[in-house]
């Protein structure tokens, strides 16, 4: 047995050849595009966010006035560079310029930039966001707050190289981690992984080395790699962007694990919904093919290594790695008792290793640079960065990389700009429906996988939305609540019915309809639950629900004992009501404003709600002028009564 | 492979094979684990109704006694505090999606929520459970027996059976969350599915929702 597993590696190992392959294929990508730094090049950030803002119109408003015009330049579609807030982002890089880096772009503006800048001379400053390198006219991206912070790792390219041109990414040293790996004995490679601690960024924070040690050892030939792309937590896209802006990041990373633990065959793990992100990783693994990357005989190696996209109907349990491989087998995505781990029986009882994908991007560059340098940022148990996605009420909401441990206040106030709209502070939910929400005291709290378990929450896979005082932390729970029942498989008793009882007892209080006995009802559920269930969905569901009732409790006995909603946010316990001493006899927008014909002008000329015909849409908040500011709501209902009484 | 192993449960000594699950240990030496899912014999138990939790030494939290494999020196616990509450829990949100009728109910006396109950002292009075909405659809369309969801606690027990004794795959699972449900193909009524009418699966119903038709007749011991 050990001598066959000898034998094996022998056979794969290093051949020195690889160099030479690699050196080839690098000099000609480089040379293919030494043409841009020639003519000016206008990149463009078509990920889906970018997309999703007008990107596709910018694009092709660019090349149609370059070329009314005779201009010569490139249009370059790349990915996202995380700042949502800012799409579409244009960057354009003109010989004798510093790249720059425009936001918000509309046809408008593209229109104005080729006549003013492209056709002339003049790079239009006033609409500039930042520039990419230093320069003596205009600021960088690191000098902004987010700057300080930011520490790319694997992030770095995305937004600047086009995805779908393996050339852009060979040009910036792509896959020489793995001309590098394969140059090393497979073992070596792997101690390199473990002496980083590169802990797995799905949520879990299991050391990758020691999954692929376990793979590595288990008997068996046939062994598989998988790269879990489910992404199902609301609101997250880190992985997604990863995906359409860096395919190859993440391919290279796949090789290298699958030379490590000796794989043949690997897969990547997409929901079907990221059409996108499935059509650039598709060529991203062609061009991979026709360059020798992948396939047989990897840069001329004897290592073999055929990957695949399996696009998956994208349930949120089917993230979790038993039910994954269960639905890539056919069957149902159902959970399963662990162990044995996947590592021993996976993929058709194969050992196998699932990695997240941003895990594997931090390969390649531990390889080419080693653990130290991997250790040397963050913190020591969690070493490396981590990429959050900044949500909810943010000015600058969108994907930041991090060093590990930087703090929770760092990442919302520093890096995304603060809570918008002078609005105050009220929570953090961080780590999707199986994380938590964090009051202002827990801000200070660096941020790692373990830090956060203390106040009850996780790091997760890196979500992070950001709540004001205008949101309800009852209803936030029971939002994530909902989440987790309709998402539980249904297999085992605590999550598909503990979940459900806890979603209705959450629905029965902020609908005015609950008890204080209910509390301890739903505190019991919460702690059986995270005992009881089989997998983690299950054993982190209740995670919302025990951090709002340890940090909000206020909040869930006004709901109860007050039937008042202390945000103004559950509509089953607040009124809409216009202030007589604040309304403007001479406006009438908030009636035009009410899709109900809820509003009426009373005898005396002022405005007020038929409360029998009120939907509570919020339409005549936001119509009235902030002069008058004269539509506010009342909570609890009986409040009404009390005006009503008082101002007849 | 099979070696034998001493263990030691609620105080008793016990020796089995190694590797063999604590479940069938415990049951076979008259230890009362309360349990609905777990079938002998199966490779990779379902692990689903999370009822047959025991104390492990050496464990940290609880574990499940259908997937536990026995070795050596073990020391098992089955009845502690945080044991109890995790089968109360169980127990109780299991009846709360049960609809309740024992004296119409052809299981009265032989239903394994009852033995559950009686074994751990637990009755449906003290629940402060809402009953969930009960599902009310009845499938009577084969000759012998009938299926009657709103009693199913999702064992899949039959289905298990279904595919893997009788071979042929009339029923199976369905839907998520809330809305899992033992269904045919299509949700088609039993009767216009391949079910052959082998009766295995109502035999292994461990509650009243897969039962015989004319029950007096074929059972002892009903009342
Ligand atoms: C309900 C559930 C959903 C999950 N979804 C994902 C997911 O979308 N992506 C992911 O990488 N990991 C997800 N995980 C974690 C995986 O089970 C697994 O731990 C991870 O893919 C391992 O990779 P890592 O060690 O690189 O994090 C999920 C886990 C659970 C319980
Ligand atoms: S915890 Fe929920 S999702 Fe996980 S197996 Fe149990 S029912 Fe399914
Ligand atoms: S019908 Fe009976 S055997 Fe089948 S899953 Fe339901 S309770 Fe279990």
């Amino acid at each position: 047995m050990r001598r066959e597993n000898r034998e094996r590696e022998a056979g794969v190992m290093a051949v020195p050849s690889a160099e030479k392959f690699y050196a080839m294929l690098r000099s000609a990508a480089v040379a293919g595009l030494r043409i841009l730094d020639e003519v000016p090049v206008i990149r463009i950030g078509t990920a889906t966010c970018g997309i999703a803002a007008g990107a596709l119109l910018v694009r092709d408003t660019f090349r149609d006035e370059l070329n009314k015009r005779g201009i010569e330049a490139r249009v370059m579609e790349v990915g996202c560079m995380g700042h949502c807030y800012a799409e579409p982002m244009v960057i354009i890089t003109k010989p004798g310029f510093p790249s720059l880096c425009y936001n918000n772009v509309d046809e408008e503006l593209a229109i104005h930039l080729v006549d003013d800048f492209l056709a002339r001379g003049d790079p239009c400053y006033e609409f500039a966001m930042a520039a990419l390198e230093p320069n003596d006219f205009f600021p960088t991206f690191q000098d902004f707050p987010r700057g300080i912070y930011e520490e790319k790792m694997i992030l770095g390219d995305c937004g600047l190289i086009d995805p779908q041109e393996i050339d852009h990414f060979l040009a910036r040293d792509g896959y020489l981690a793995l001309c590098k790996a394969l140059q090393t004995e497979s073992n070596q490679v792997l101690q390199e992984i473990k002496k980083a601690n590169l802990r797995g960024r799905g949520g879990a924070g299991f050391p990758a080395g020691e999954k692929w040690d376990m793979a590595r050892k288990a008997p068996g030939e046939i062994k598989f790699v998988i790269c879990n792309g489910d992404e199902g937590d609301p609101g997250a896209f880190m992985d997604r962007n990863i995906l359409e802006s860096n395919p190859h990041l993440v391919i290279e990373g796949m090789i290298i694990c699958a030379y490590c633990v000796g794989a043949s065959r690997g897969f990547l793990y997409i929901r079907s919904e990221y059409r996108q992100a499935v059509c650039r990783m598709e060529r991203a693994l062609e061009q991979a093919r026709e360059k020798g990357l992948l396939g047989e005989r990897i840069l001329g190696s004897n290592f073999s290594f055929n990957l695949e996209i399996f696009t998956a109907a994208g349930a949120f349990v089917c993230g979790e790695g038993t039910a994954l491989v269960k639905s890539m087998e056919g069957k149902m995505g159902i959970p399963e008792h662990r162990p044995p781990e996947l590592a021993e029986s996976g993929y058709l009882g194969k050992p196998t290793v699932l990695n997240n994908v941003k895990t594997f991007c931090y390969v390649p560059p531990i390889i080419l640079r080693g653990a130290r340098w991997f250790r040397d940022v963050g913190t020591p148990e969690s070493p490396g960065t981590a990429v959050f996605a900044l949500a909810g009420k943010i000015s600058a909401p969108g994907l930041v990389e991090v060093p590990m441990g930087t703090t929770l206040r760092q990442l919302i106030d520093d890096v995304g700009g603060g809570v918008p709209h002078g609005k105050r502070f009220k929570a953090v939910q961080i780590g999707g429906p199986s994380g938590g929400c964090l009051p202002e005291q827990a801000l200070d709290i660096p941020i790692d996988f373990d830090s956060l378990l203390g106040a009850g929450a996780m790091m997760g896979s890196g979500g992070i939305i950001v709540l004001d005082e205008d949101d309800c932390m009852v209803r936030i729970a029971r939002f994530f609540l909902n989440f987790t029942q309709e998402e539980s498989c249904g297999k085992c008793t605590f999550c598909r019915l503990g979940t459900r009882h806890m979603f209705r007892i959450l629905d029965d209080i902020i609908r005015g309809k609950g008890e204080m006995g209910q509390l301890e009802t739903l505190r019991r559920l919460a702690e059986d639950i995270k005992i009881g269930s089989l997998c983690n969905l299950g054993k982190t569901a209740p995670n919302p629900v025990l951090t709002t009732l340890r940090y909000f409790f206020d909040e869930y006995r006004a709901h109860i004992s007050e039937k008042r909603c202390p945000a103004l946010s559950c509509p089953e316990l607040t009124v809409y009501f216009i202030e007589p001493k604040r309304c403007s006899k001479l406006c009438n927008v908030c009636i035009g404003s009410c899709p109900v014909e809820a509003i009426f002008t009373r005898d005396d000329g002022l405005k007020a709600i038929d409360q029998e015909k009120c939907v509570k849409c919020d339409n005549c908040l936001k119509a009235c002028p902030p002069d008058y500011s004269a539509v506010i709501k009342l909570s609890p209902l009986s409040l009404l009564d009390e005006r009503l009484g008082k101002n007849k | 492979m099979s070696k034998k192993v001493t263990i030691t449960i609620d105080g008793r000594r016990i020796s089995a094979h190694e590797g063999e699950k604590l479940l069938w240990v415990a049951l076979d030496s008259g230890i009362y684990i309360p349990h609905l899912c777990a079938i002998r014999g199966q490779d990779r138990p379902p692990a689903g109704c999370r009822l047959c939790f025991v104390e492990v030494g050496g464990r940290l939290g609880p574990v499940t006694a259908c997937t536990e494999p026995i070795r050596e020196g073990m020391v098992v616990r089955t009845r502690t505090p945080r044991v109890d509450r995790l089968v109360e829990t169980a127990f109780r949100l299991l009846l709360s999606d049960h609809r309740l009728d024992c004296k119409n109910c052809t299981k009265n006396g032989r239903c394994e929520l009852q033995v559950i109950a009686r074994e751990r002292g637990l009755g449906p009075d003290r629940d402060p459970l809402q009953p969930l909405p009960a599902k009310t659809y009845i499938d009577e369309s084969p000759r012998t027996f009938v299926f009657d969801p709103g009693r199913c606690v999702l064992c899949g027990r039959c289905v298990w059976v279904d595919q893997q004794v009788a071979g042929v795959g009339a029923i199976g699972f369905s839907g998520r969350g809330i809305r899992r449900r033992v269904t045919t193909f299509g949700d088609s009524n039993l009767a216009e599915s391949p079910c052959t009418e082998c009766g295995l699966c109502v035999e292994v119903c461990p509650v009243g929702a897969l039962f015989f038709k004319l029950p007096a007749k074929k059972t002892k011991g009903d009342s």
